[in-house]
């Protein structure tokens, strides 16, 4: 392919994501942006600071599940940092002392436990009526049904059968009462686009995404759960190469997709992102 | 450590394809007429499902004692799979070998209309599949009307399930011939009608061996035949505003530009309003280099040479060629709401980033969009089709749909849900082209934010001017139209014949309202400083100037501050017993009873009376966005 036949495909995603964020922003009273660390995530900042002419004009939500790896905590210290973040960080220490943990649950409990609670009660603590996620709607069957901006419930439920129109770019511009509205920014991407976007505007990620030993991380979440796919990538461009041949889905690492044949889905409707 | 290995492609056509700009792709057509078993067939066949996805879902279907299907694929939700019918847009990518596509599996179901809008809206080509054994039904005219209304114009028809009617050349012909005749009717044309069975992958990507009549080509080669949608950049300028960004000392208009493309140094109007301004620079982030020009679907970072009053929803264009500004116009609309559509009620009308208040103020006809039929009626049910004439509450800027699809269309929300949508077919003559005595909503749109009057009344001395002075430059300064009538400046002008007793400060009260109300009447802030000791002096002001907002100030300080401050010497005059009737010391002060504003000045610093003052003004302007911070 052209670079300029990729270029202008880059450009074309991200000038769209930085319409979905101005949208958000100018629509809704209360914004957060809950922030993994991940690249997706990653680009969403960048995404963000372009929307807005360099400054990230809401806070940033780390819900730490105190299993994230030692490398990912450094690198967030960085990236606050660097892109002038508002960071709130979120531990579910009630759950920590109940003993909630890898070692003695399954990880959909534990998902559930670390992740979706504190997040809830950050959305119940903070009142925001939109949050931005950086799902893509390649990922998962279940994500594919997503909307630009998806309403959810007050109990974070996401009522897919019923989900608004959305055409000629008009999104749902209220939060149902009590709720919120999830705005997706990323969702026409693929994980080839993220890396491409990446490469293109060298925009920093952790290293774990990188081959070491032969293997790499190609999704990341707590370190327990989270398995290295065997892997000799061990730059961007290598990981880019071998993206364009992979017929492996990118969460195969992620333990807690593949528990139950619908365990994503049960995840989701409790209102996992 | 379980791992898990990257597994080497197959035939995976690589990104190496020169167009790698996704098409999207809509499949539409009646329920059960096999939509998802062919999106679910067509991915198999050009190898683009993730490895392990086929068995894992014909492992699925054994353990639940069910035959596999093509379908299942994409119906991953268990809902789905229950009630056999695909419940949302389901977006899935593939890839020939000429490009990337990202198809929408959209449902058939009749009452799931909305979600075929939502995916269609946003296709550059439609597949629409007909059943060969059931042949034309209800929904297979439906789809295509919204269709033609959407603007979707490459279109090719599958006739499915050829295997249930013997692979029949003769079957095909029939519903070719009665399908054309009804696209014609809807101003469409199918580039090609192609016989296949999905569920055994004939003429989908592979040729079928049972058809050996048909000499046209198979699915994804007719896909591959599509040209993306039309590129807007030829058209005139169109960028609605999103927002406008004070982050720092910069003042940032953000939008995106849906038609045409805009340079530094173009000039630039903004309607409704009329506004104009230069293009300062785009503030490109993360620079320093910024772009020499934006196209069509960029997203904007405007600055501008001048500090012009904009709010969100206006329009910005070239002034030679320029958007219509009216409020009514008439409209061909898709109605999906629970329920009807009706006159006399009121909806949001959004349009780009406009948002406003709209009714219909007249259904026109109602067309079956199943039998094209039209009838008249006074409430459209849901899933109709409808010409209707829709009059917004205020101006709006907008184009007709064939001079400029983005601008031309719109739609209609109630209850923060949207219901509706529509394309905009002719502008009605009288708000296209205004006539006759300019009204006060003209003047309104022109200057842009609403006009006020804002009264403060208090003793000589309490502080009236300066914190008047203030709140002018401040409202000056966020560019809005704004005028001081100073009691002071009155007395040696107009009021020059007046003095100081009762009824002349009545008659002194009386002009003050005249003049505010002329101000106002242009669309102007007014900041009217005079005592107006009389409390009936001043009600009869706010019922003079009942049709602007009206807020009074009560600037209050004790007698005693203000006649130690005495600026003027007004009050040493008066205890010399040169001033006769001077209010405080031999004339009465009525204070306020519920004033808008109460300041205390002994009490409260300038910079907090002005920001009291100014977002009573806000609160009046309220709902006017963000610029309204002043």
């Amino acid at each position: 392919m052209s670079r300029n036949a990729q270029n202008d495909h880059l450009t074309r995603l991200e000038q769209t994501s930085i319409h979905v964020f101005r949208e958000a922003f100018a629509n809704f009273r209360s914004v957060c942006m809950p922030w993994s660390m991940g690249k997706d995530s990653n680009v969403l900042i960048w995404l963000a600071r372009k929307a807005f002419c360099g400054k990230i004009p809401f806070p940033l939500l780390h819900i730490d599940t105190t299993y994230e790896f030692p490398e990912m905590y450094e690198f967030r210290e960085k990236a606050k940092v660097n892109h002038g973040i508002d960071l709130i960080v979120r531990v579910n220490e009630d759950a920590i002392r109940r003993g909630i943990g890898y070692a003695t649950h399954d990880p959909v409990t534990v998902t559930h436990e670390l992740k979706t609670v504190p997040f809830k009660a950050a959305i119940d603590e903070f009142k925001w009526d939109a949050l931005v996620t950086g799902i893509r709607r390649d990922e998962d069957p279940t994500r594919a049904k997503e909307r630009w901006f998806s309403p959810r419930s007050a109990e974070g439920n996401w009522d897919y059968k019923d989900q608004p129109p959305e055409f000629w770019g008009q999104f749902a511009s209220t939060a149902p009462e009590g709720g919120h509205v999830r705005v997706q920014p990323l969702l026409e991407w693929t994980e080839l686009d993220i890396w491409e976007y990446i490469r293109r505007e060298n925009i920093p990620n952790p290293t774990l995404y990188f081959s070491r030993n032969g293997k790499r991380f190609r999704s990341l979440g707590c370190h327990p759960i989270t398995h290295p796919v065997d892997s000799p990538a061990s730059n961007i461009d290598e990981v880019i190469e071998e993206l364009k041949l992979t017929k492996t889905s990118e969460r195969a690492g992620r333990a807690q997709d593949h528990v139950g044949r619908n365990s994503m889905q049960e995840l989701r409707a409790k209102g996992f992102m | 450590m379980n791992t898990q290995s990257v597994s080497q492609p197959v035939s995976t056509p690589s990104l190496s394809v020169e167009d790698h700009r996704k098409m999207h792709v809509v499949v539409v057509g009646h329920v059960d007429h096999g939509k998802s078993t062919f999106v679910g067939r067509l991915l198999n066949d050009t190898d683009s499902l993730p490895n392990g996805k086929i068995e894992q879902v014909r492992k699925n279907c054994a353990i639940e004692g069910m035959e596999f299907e093509y379908a299942f694929l994409l119906d991953a939700l268990i809902e789905e799979q229950e009630q056999n019918i695909t419940i949302d847009t389901t977006r899935i990518f593939f890839r020939t070998k000429q490009r990337a596509y990202a198809i929408i599996d959209a449902p058939g179901h009749k009452e799931f209309l909305k979600n075929m809008v939502t995916g269609a809206a946003s296709a550059s080509a439609a597949l629409l599949l007909i059943d060969a054994k059931e042949g034309v039904m209800d929904q297979s005219r439906r789809h295509a009307f919204l269709l033609s209304l959407l603007g979707v114009k490459q279109l090719v028809v599958l006739v499915n399930k050829m295997d249930l009617v013997d692979h029949s050349e003769s079957t095909y012909q029939k519903i070719v011939a009665e399908y054309s005749v009804f696209l014609k009717t809807l101003g469409l044309n199918a580039v090609h009608f192609i016989p296949i069975a999905a569920k055994h992958g004939e003429n989908v990507v592979a040729r079928s061996d049972n058809m050996p009549w048909w000499k046209g080509p198979t699915v994804t080669g007719a896909l591959d035949g599509f040209a993306h949608e039309d590129d807007l950049t030829g058209l005139p300028l169109r960028l609605p505003v999103s927002d406008i960004y004070r982050f720092d000392e910069r003042r940032i208009i953000a939008g995106r530009v849906e038609a045409g493309a805009i340079r530094p140094g173009d000039e630039l109007i903004f309607q409704p309003g009329g506004r104009r301004s230069t293009v300062r620079t785009f503030e490109d982030w993360p620079g320093p280099e910024t772009r020499s020009v934006v196209g069509t679907g960029g997203s904007a970072s405007v600055t501008l040479s001048e500090q012009i009053f904009i709010e969100r929803g206006q329009v910005a264009s070239h002034p030679s060629n320029q958007p219509r500004v009216g409020r009514e116009f008439r409209a061909r609309i898709f109605w999906l709401g629970k329920e009807p559509l009706q006159t006399n009620k009121t909806y949001r009308l959004r349009l780009l980033t406009q948002n406003v208040e709209a009714v219909i103020a007249k259904i026109e006809k109602i067309t079956d969009a199943s039998t094209l039929e039209s009838k008249e009626g006074s409430s459209v049910p849901r899933d109709s089709i409808c010409e209707v004439i829709v009059r917004a509450t205020r101006n709006i800027a907008f184009d007709l749909h064939h001079e400029c699809p983005i601008t031309g269309r719109f739609a209609l929300e109630e209850s923060g849900r949207i219901h509706g949508g529509g394309i905009i077919l002719a502008a009605v003559s009288k708000s296209a082209a205004p006539s006759g005595k300019v009204t006060a909503g003209e003047r309104t749109a022109r200057s842009g934010h609403p006009a006020a009057v804002v009264w403060f009344t208090g003793l000589s001395g309490s502080g009236k001017s300066t914190i008047a002075e203030a709140v002018e430059r401040r409202l000056f300064d966020a560019a809005r139209n704004v005028i001081r009538v100073d009691g002071d400046d009155l007395r040696i002008s107009l009021n020059r014949d007046l003095g100081f007793s009762a009824a002349d400060r009545s008659e002194s009260v009386r002009r003050a309202s005249a003049v505010a109300g002329l101000f106002a009447g242009t669309g102007h802030i007014a900041l009217v400083t005079l005592i107006a000791p009389l409390a009936a002096d001043r009600a009869k002001a706010r019922a003079t100037l009942a049709n602007h907002a009206f807020i009074e100030v009560f600037v209050d300080a004790p007698l005693a501050v203000c006649e130690s401050r005495d600026v003027k010497g007004l009050y040493a005059k008066a205890r010399r017993g040169e001033i006769a009737e001077f209010t405080g010391i031999s004339s009465p002060y009525e204070a306020p009873e519920s004033p808008e504003v109460h300041i205390r000045t002994d009490k409260t610093s300038q910079d907090e009376a002005v920001d009291l003052v100014l977002s009573a003004i806000d609160k009046v302007l309220q709902g006017k966005g963000d610029d309204w911070e002043v």
